[in-house]
């Protein structure tokens, strides 16, 4: 299957369900490293992606992304919401016009995304942030690819390097953001970003694993 | 936890309700929560405009007025602003001779207000920005998000309040808060953490005879912990690590600062540790403020900032202001 209009606003609207009912273990996350607001402020903000959609329905998967990430950065204050906002419109922007997306040009929406947030918050895979979450996932949706995966088979192995990739940020110490004023009390602990880019992976693999069913 | 609110969803909304009925010079939007000038943009002056996450009352709306900033723009509590409200904010203070971004360093902060000023730029607005990073607590460097932006705030936003209002240009009125900035340094120690109402437990825990010495403005962690004792000794230890990164001398200005859960007559008490404390270090405090300027919500504690004046400082500091939470010669 491809990623078609339908898809991708099935994988935003799981995105905002899932993080909303994971609401309350992104806040303890976040209360352990930062200032606790991490489950609210994604929370609102995906509300408000998924309520653009209703109010404006996206012509193309592309279009999807886009009124995403604007929403997200409308409404969702903090550092997230550029990131996560930024992520997902230059995503977007990389799917261009196509009515459908076959699963080659969703790698390349995903790498652009990673680009895009990386560039913006100035952050490296190690730094113990939402990269070392997302970097492994889309180098693994890309390999997933050019083994000749589809996109369900492509998004279950980008989630589950997202899952490895978020275990993997426990023993780090966080170099950005507001953990890094904890220097080494930052150690032990999930970074809640990592965790929430697990959440929306996750959600795309569900979406397109249901849908080729 | 109680809190004088009636939900922890309205608090912002209710506290902006009461400005505006409190400061009729004061205009509220309240659908963009952007607090500026009731008579508007003066025509041909800098703006100003300062924004952050809300719960450091009376930063940044109490700064609002003839002399200060043009404009405020509080986000949620303890989280930046959004771009959207930025700019609204930015129109509300473009007077046509460009618009001066005073930010905080907090990642979401300077994010924010990037791409608000990249949407300006596309109406034609000119803004400049300048990132406040005075606090000494913590070590700028590449495994931090670097040093956090405190006290000095308020002292950059009356100096560039008053430099545009005596007609300086947007390179100058930058220059002047960046200056600021390199001039000044600040400490604060965190007794008691503040509680966010929303989450409506303390964001840390203190043991009776902890302190956190170094502590930021949202709680964040400072360098240690350290135990309780008499303020001349806790003020000691704030300035002896001002002084060891921008060592103090000559005249300063000192913004003795309560954390918002302290009483004054013991911010009094340690403001007399610091004068005390710079003389005998060869400083001389030509210029202060003692209060609740820069808060935590109810943290109880206090922050000191020194900067070191020159005497085009003392005049922009001494030009009248006219705001809820600074007022002189006028």
């Amino acid at each position: 299957m491809n990623l078609d209009t339908r898809t991708a606003v099935a994988w935003i609207t799981r995105a905002a369900d899932d993080v909303r009912a994971d609401e309350a273990r992104l806040t303890s996350l976040d209360a352990a490293v930062g200032d606790g607001d991490h489950g609210a402020n994604m929370t609102r903000g995906l509300a408000a992606a998924t309520a653009s959609f209703a109010e404006k329905p996206p012509a193309t998967p592309g279009a999807v992304l886009v009124a995403a990430g604007r929403s997200l950065v409308a409404k969702t204050g903090g550092a997230s919401g550029p990131l996560y906002g930024t992520g997902l419109r230059k995503a977007g922007k990389a799917l261009g016009e196509a009515e459908q997306a076959e699963p080659a040009a969703v790698a390349e929406a995903l790498q652009a995304m990673l680009d895009g947030i990386r560039e913006l918050g100035e952050a490296a895979e190690g730094d113990k942030t939402m990269i070392d979450a997302l970097a492994p996932a889309v180098a693994a949706f890309r390999d997933a690819v050019d083994d000749g995966a589809d996109l369900g088979a492509a998004a279950r192995a980008a989630a589950d390097a997202a899952e490895e990739g978020l275990a993997a940020t426990v023993p780090l110490q966080a170099r950005k953001g507001r953990a890094s004023y904890l220097g080494a009390r930052s150690v032990g602990h999930e970074d809640p970003g990592a965790a929430s880019t697990t959440l929306v992976l996750r959600a795309l693999a569900e979406v397109t694993t249901e849908d080729a069913a | 936890m109680k809190k004088l609110i009636n939900s922890p969803d309205s608090v912002i909304a209710d506290a902006l309700r009461g400005m505006a009925a409190a400061h009729p010079a004061l205009s509220v939007d309240h659908d963009t929560r952007v607090i500026s000038r009731a008579g508007g943009a003066a025509q041909g002056k800098v703006g100003l405009v300062s924004g952050g996450g809300s719960g450091h009352e009376p930063l940044h709306g109490g700064y609002v007025g003839p002399g200060m900033l043009d404009a405020a723009v509080p986000g949620e509590i303890y989280t930046s602003p959004v771009p959207d409200q930025i700019l609204a904010a930015t129109k509300a203070a473009d007077g046509g001779a460009g618009v001066l971004h005073i930010v905080k360093n907090y990642t979401g902060d300077v994010l924010n207000f990037r791409m608000a000023a990249e949407l300006a730029e596309d109406e034609d607005i000119r803004v400049s920005a300048v990132v406040m990073n005075d606090d000494t607590a913590v070590e700028d460097s590449t495994f931090t998000a670097g040093r956090r932006g405190t006290g000095a705030t308020v002292v950059a936003e009356k100096i560039a309040g008053a430099a545009a209002a005596q007609g300086a240009d947007l390179d100058a009125v930058t220059r002047l808060v960046t200056e600021v900035n390199d001039r000044s340094r600040s400490f604060g120690i965190a007794l008691h953490a503040g509680t966010v109402p929303a989450a409506g437990t303390p964001g840390f825990e203190l043991g009776p005879d902890e302190v956190e010495l170094g502590v930021g403005i949202h709680g964040e962690p400072g360098r240690e912990r350290g135990s309780m004792a008499p303020v001349r000794d806790l003020v000691a230890y704030a300035l002896e690590a001002i002084n060891a990164d921008r060592p103090v001398g000559g005249d300063v200005l000192v913004l003795l600062n309560g954390q918002g859960g302290t009483p004054l007559i013991e911010l009094y008490g340690a403001y007399a540790e610091a004068v005390d404390w710079l003389e005998g270090h060869g400083a001389t405090v030509t210029r202060n403020l003692v209060g609740n300027y820069i808060t935590s919500l109810d943290q109880a504690g206090f922050s000191i900032t020194v900067t070191a004046l020159d005497d085009e400082l003392v005049r922009l500091w001494d030009a009248p202001v006219e705001t809820p939470a600074l007022r002189w010669g006028r």
